[in-house]
């Protein structure tokens, strides 16, 4: 059986490159994708230790991740969809409306 | 009428004596254009006569040691202190009732004769019906906080009055004069009031009801009585004209003559003495205050005459006269003698009422002259202002048998009684420059040849009859009011009888072959007086209009410099302070700190506000380092 730590490593790498794509990309569907790769990183820790563990709640809490990130997904697409209507563009750098 | 207990009575027709006057005010505030000039002027006369008729009925009901009184309702209470909307009339208040309704009334008719040309009429008798409003709130009032709301009263309508003519700044000038100067005084009466209510508190008795602080005075200790009295007194030095508050009364001679009349010789001036009558049981407990007060009154009685011997115009005189007279007055209630006091408040505002009107009089027919070397020979052309200004003159310097004469000398026979040779002597001594002082004015405007130019001279008119009748009148007045108080070696004072529940008996000392020794001599003195004053201003070919290069006549013409000495020391240092504050301290110590506030918080916002940069992935970022420092943070704790 594969142990435990290599589970949280790889979830920690895909945390990792979710995190620099969230901050570094300039393209929001791109943002987009990399928190739901944050998410997926974090399901696969819940997963791991949930089978480690022999406890059925790690996976109830991953229905709800997925739940809600389908939400998210809707959403978000919607508004970016609004967005790129609205300006022909979907770098972030360029709103920046709401300060001072 | 329901007598609670014997001598009290609730009688609510009080409440109609101030009520009246101050109807015929608001009426004539709304409708006085509409009703035009004539019928406003004649609503005011009548209000004011309304209201002499109710305080003559009241006063023929009174008995002297009877109090009537009308509650209206509570003003305000806290705790135990409550303070009552009451008015009450005793023997002193009747007095000075009828002293205010009686002339105010008649130099109310005289105004409607006097403005009888001038377009701010309507306005004018406004502001006269609420002086006596105030006025009569002032002498009815049963309580100090209700007497200082009337005192402040006319000191506003003083100040509206003087400055009627407000189209010349001077004029304007001088009733702001009057009211500063008055607020220094009442600046004073106003910490006497607040030190009266808390001394008597800490005895546990919160009130300032006149009655109810006259059971209640012996309570308080000597010092604290000492101290009240002194700073009530400061009032009354402002409200009566006193050293060294006097300066404001000869400049209010800028109002119109019938205001002069009644406000500044007739009524409010005399507030300060009715004010310590009124509170005779504290300041009776109080010698020190009161040989101050003596020797205040004869001192300003003496300056005040010294300064009028050299006066030009026909008002500021009669100003300074007021001033001298009023330092009697305060002679008096410094020797105790408040009955006498009251008494000459009561004379005096005849013949200084008619002297003032007789003025008005003059200046009217010089269509605006004041200055008496313009004037001369008027005798024929006005024959009624002229005999009964005569009559009133007599009645000031103290002649036999008129009103002043009664009242002066017992104000100097009290002082002698009471053993003051000194204020005595000064107080002799000015009732001789009174009457060189007023025998100088009448023979300056009277006799002699006509000075004024031809154009005025064109238009001399004897007054239309609103103004000689009540000049007739108040000249009947100013012989037969006197009689009233006359000495015991004549037929007795009726004036003592009246007020001694209130004032306690006259004690009699010395004997009255004494007194009319002193009468004697008072009467040698004024006779020389008049006697100089007829050598250099009566004669023919008298010099009247050259100024004396003597430096004493110099002094007394410049007034002793007291307006330029209070010019260099108060107004100036407090004018330069005051612009020091303005362009210095305000601008920048005040403004700065304010704006400096205001610009450190705006440099810290400048630096703050790089944070904010809009832009999400910054945000998250932060977000992600405080996770991070978080996490560490924890993780160290394991």
């Amino acid at each position: 059986m594969v142990p435990l730590d290599y589970y949280l490593i790889l979830s920690a790498i895909v945390f990792a490159i979710g995190v620099v794509g969230v901050l570094a990309r300039r393209n929001l569907i791109v943002i987009l994708m990399s928190i739901e790769l944050m998410l997926n990183a974090v399901n696969l820790t819940f997963i791991a230790f949930s089978r480690f563990l022999g406890s059925m709640e790690g996976q109830v809490a991953v229905f709800f991740v997925m739940a809600v990130a389908a939400a998210e997904a809707v959403i978000g697409l919607a508004i970016i969809i609004s967005v790129f209507r609205q300006r022909q563009s979907l770098d972030p750098e360029e709103m920046q409306l709401l300060k001072w | 009428m329901v007598a609670s207990d014997p001598g009290v009575a609730t009688y609510d027709l009080l409440r109609w004596i101030p009520l009246i006057p101050l109807l015929g005010s608001v009426t004539n505030v709304f409708l006085g254009q509409r009703l035009g000039r004539r019928n406003a002027g004649l609503l005011g006369c009548a209000a004011v006569g309304a209201s002499l008729a109710i305080a003559a009925y009241v006063f023929f009901q009174l008995s002297p040691a009877g109090l009537f009184r009308d509650p209206i309702y509570t003003w305000f209470e806290s705790g135990s202190f409550k303070v009552n909307l009451s008015l009450q009339t005793d023997a002193l208040t009747s007095v000075m009732l009828l002293i205010v309704t009686g002339i105010g009334f008649l130099i109310h008719v005289y105004s409607l004769g006097y403005m009888g040309h001038d377009e701010g009429m309507v306005r004018f008798f406004v502001y006269l019906n609420l002086f006596i409003f105030f006025m009569l709130l002032l002498v009815m009032a049963d309580n100090l906080i209700l007497l200082f709301v009337g005192w402040e009263g006319v000191g506003l309508c003083s100040y509206l009055l003087i400055g009627f003519w407000y189209e010349d700044p001077n004029n304007t000038i001088a009733g702001n004069k009057a009211f500063i100067v008055n607020r220094i005084g009442d600046f004073g009466f106003l910490l006497g009031i607040f030190l009266l209510v808390t001394e008597l508190g800490r005895q546990g008795i919160w009130t300032l009801d006149f009655a109810e602080l006259q059971k209640h005075v012996q309570m308080l200790s000597p010092a604290s009585i000492g101290l009240i009295t002194l700073l009530l007194f400061a009032g009354a030095t402002g409200k009566s004209a006193q050293i060294p508050l006097f300066v404001w009364l000869p400049d209010a001679m800028a109002g119109p003559t019938p205001v002069s009349a009644l406000i500044h010789a007739a009524t409010m001036v005399t507030a300060g003495v009715y004010m310590t009558a009124r509170l005779h049981f504290l300041f009776a407990l109080a010698p020190a205050t009161l040989s101050l007060i003596a020797w205040i009154g004869a001192a300003t009685a003496f300056f005040a005459a010294t300064i009028a011997l050299t006066q030009n115009d026909i008002k500021k005189v009669l100003a300074y006269s007021t001033v001298s007279q009023l330092g009697y007055m305060f002679l008096a209630v410094g020797v105790g003698a408040f009955s006498a006091a009251i008494f000459h408040v009561f004379t005096h505002a005849f013949f200084k009422a008619c002297l003032f009107l007789g003025a008005g009089s003059v200046i009217h027919a010089l269509s605006g002259e004041q200055n008496m070397r313009n004037m001369g020979g008027l005798k024929s052309y006005m024959p009624k202002t002229y005999w009964t200004y005569v009559i009133a003159a007599l009645a000031i310097a103290g002649v036999p048998f008129t009103a002043g004469f009664f009242s002066k000398d017992l104000i100097l026979w009290r002082a002698f009684s009471h053993g003051a040779m000194l204020l005595w002597g000064i107080g002799l001594i000015t009732a001789g420059m009174t009457a060189f002082y007023m025998f100088r004015q009448l023979f300056m405007v009277f006799h002699g040849q006509c000075r004024a130019d031809s154009h005025a001279k064109a238009h001399l008119h004897e007054s239309p009859s609103a103004m000689t009748l009540p000049l007739i009148l108040l000249a009947i007045g100013s012989i037969f009011s006197g009689w009233l108080g006359a000495p015991e070696y004549l037929w007795g004072s009726a004036w003592d009888r009246w007020l001694q529940p209130m004032f306690g008996a006259v004690e009699h000392h010395g004997e009255a072959g004494t007194e009319i020794m002193l009468t004697l001599l008072t009467l040698a003195v004024v006779a020389a007086g008049l006697f100089w004053a007829y050598l250099k201003y009566g004669r023919a070919g008298a010099q009247i209009a050259e100024d004396s290069e003597n430096v004493f006549y110099r002094l007394s013409l410049n007034k002793y410099y007291v307006d330029e000495f209070y010019d260099a020391v108060i107004v100036r240092p407090f004018t330069a302070c005051s612009r020091f504050l303005a362009q210095i301290i305000d601008p920048r110590l005040i403004d700065g700190t304010v704006n400096g506030i205001a610009a450190l918080a705006r440099g810290l916002g400048w630096v703050a506000r790089g944070l904010q940069t809009g832009n999400v992935q910054h945000y998250l970022a932060g977000f992600l380092l405080g996770t991070l420092v978080l996490l560490a943070y924890y993780i160290g704790q394991l």
